[in-house]
């Protein structure tokens, strides 16, 4: 299997990607290619150009100023889930970079073309959204921000225009006292998320000061499940509130197909998102 | 288009003109003819094709040639040295660690990649970082056995 035939330019910047972008008709960006080349193969994707931007150093790492953490759009899940600052500062991004497929798949695949790729059954959008990252887009117009509520439209589907280019992400530094945790209940052959629940709370004197709680898996864009947590501030997160909770869990059009069906994904997001607070909650006080 | 890409494979310098869309697993079969990078499912699931990228296990059917430009590359037949098997090899040789042998190549790469990192892991730290590797042959058991051996021998 091979893709079809297509010109190859290497961008040495944001900017020259940029500019080939808008020179070229039909051109797609090469990243870490673990989304781009399986969809190339089965000719699924066929772009006339692909401008490899996997070499930008600009693109890549962690850096954390003050209250924000911000990940390079190059940052490959390995790093993001071996780093110790994004381990300290955004614990929930960093465990669900280390459940992405294999250590492989973890050595290629970037954070930028996980979100841009916006497959349902990923892992990462589901993280943009419990935390309320940003993400940074640059393209011929300039430069702007997109809240992660925002930037997934649709299946497959982003608020990225075809000529913009992903930057970064700025991630919110966890404020004392908070847990979080990523559960994912995974494709047995795939190792793709059929559900998986990203949960942060936080705890001031034994109660919860804030919770939120998104789900990977379930919908075309991942589900940011308001309705479960906004009762949980001011209470203690007992077992009990958190299955009562759990239940209130409502996805419009849940995602249905040959592995399990919408029904069958709901099911499985209330048991696994009750099972993430409460993780979250015992890494919150411990 | 062709493009030019100049790569070390096993320590020896390549270079060639490839059509940008040529796999980097059919650049070692069919460019150099390092045949024991094998291909399995095409599909980036089976690991069959695994290989070290500077360093790092790769899926060799899901890199583009081009894309490994100026890399250095470690296939199966990098391993051994001077004529004398690597550790992986020869644990996986004395403990039965194949039977068909298809996935081997693959993966002895990646557990070469989890050495380099860990090089004392237990039996679940194993199987976690051979998760991206099938074999349809041995039930995996002698396969986590010769790593471990391997690493108690201190192949890293
Ligand atoms: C076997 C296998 C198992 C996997 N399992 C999982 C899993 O369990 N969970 C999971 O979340 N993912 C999984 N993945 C997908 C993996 O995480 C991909 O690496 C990721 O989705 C895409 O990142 P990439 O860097 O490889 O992007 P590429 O494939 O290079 O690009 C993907 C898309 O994003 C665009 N793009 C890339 N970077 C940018 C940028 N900076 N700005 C704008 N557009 C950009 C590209 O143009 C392309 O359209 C798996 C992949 C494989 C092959
Ligand atoms: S042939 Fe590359 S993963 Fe199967
Ligand atoms: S030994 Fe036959 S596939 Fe593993």
């Amino acid at each position: 299997m091979v893709p079809s035939a297509f010109d190859f330019h290497r961008a040495g910047s944001v900017d020259e990607a940029i500019e080939l972008l808008g020179r070229l008709p039909d051109a797609k960006l090469l990243a870490g290619g673990h989304s781009l080349i399986p969809m190339m193969k089965l000719r699924l994707a066929q772009p006339g150009a692909v401008i490899d931007i996997g070499r930008i150093q600009e693109l890549s790492g962690v850096c954390r100023d003050g209250d924000v953490v911000s990940v390079g759009a190059l940052t490959r899940h390995g790093e993001i889930a071996a780093s110790e600052e994004l381990r300290a500062s955004c614990p929930l991004l960093a465990e669900a970079a280390g459940k992405i497929g294999d250590p492989a798949v973890r050595n290629r695949g970037t954070l930028g073309g996980n979100i841009a790729h916006a497959d349902p059954a990923s892992d990462l959008p589901a993280v943009l959204i419990a935390v309320g990252a940003v993400v940074h887009l640059a393209g011929p117009e300039g430069r702007r921000q997109v809240a992660a509520r925002d930037f997934f439209v649709d299946l497959l589907t982003t608020a990225l225009d075809p000529a913009e280019v992903i930057t970064r992400v700025d991630f919110p530094v966890a404020a004392p006292g908070t847990g979080q945790a990523y559960l994912k209940h995974e494709h047995p052959a795939s190792g793709y998320a059929v559900v998986g629940a990203a949960a942060s709370v936080t705890l001031s004197g034994g109660r919860c000061t804030a919770a939120s709680l998104a789900f990977n898996g379930i919908s075309a864009v991942p589900h940011a499940a308001d309705e479960v947590v906004s009762g949980l501030v001011g209470g203690t997160l007992d077992d009990a509130s958190l299955a009562s909770v759990s239940s209130l869990l409502s996805v419009r059009d849940p995602l249905g197909d040959v592995h399990a069906s919408g029904e069958y994904r709901v099911e499985l997001a209330r048991v696994y998102g009750r099972r993430a607070l409460a993780s979250a909650r015992d890494r919150a006080s411990g | 288009m062709s493009y030019h890409v100049q790569l070390e494979v096993n320590g020896r310098r390549h270079e060639r003109e490839v059509e940008p869309r040529m796999l980097l697993v059919h650049f070692l079969r069919e460019e150099l003819g390092l045949t024991g990078t094998n291909v399995g499912c095409e599909t980036s699931l089976c690991g069959a094709c695994t290989v070290l990228v500077d360093g790092a296990a790769v899926k060799s059917c899901t890199q583009l040639a081009v894309q490994a430009d100026g890399a250095s590359i470690t296939t199966i037949e990098g391993l051994a040295t001077n004529g004398e098997l690597h550790a992986l090899q020869q644990a996986f040789w004395d403990l039965h660690g194949l039977q068909c042998g298809y996935c081997t190549p693959g993966m002895i790469l990646a557990a070469a990649d989890l050495l380099e990192r860990n090089p004392d892991p237990d039996d679940g730290e194993i199987r976690e970082a051979l998760k991206g590797n099938v074999c349809r042959c041995t039930g995996y058991h002698n396969i986590v056995r010769a790593v471990r051996r391997a690493a108690e021998g201190g192949a890293a």
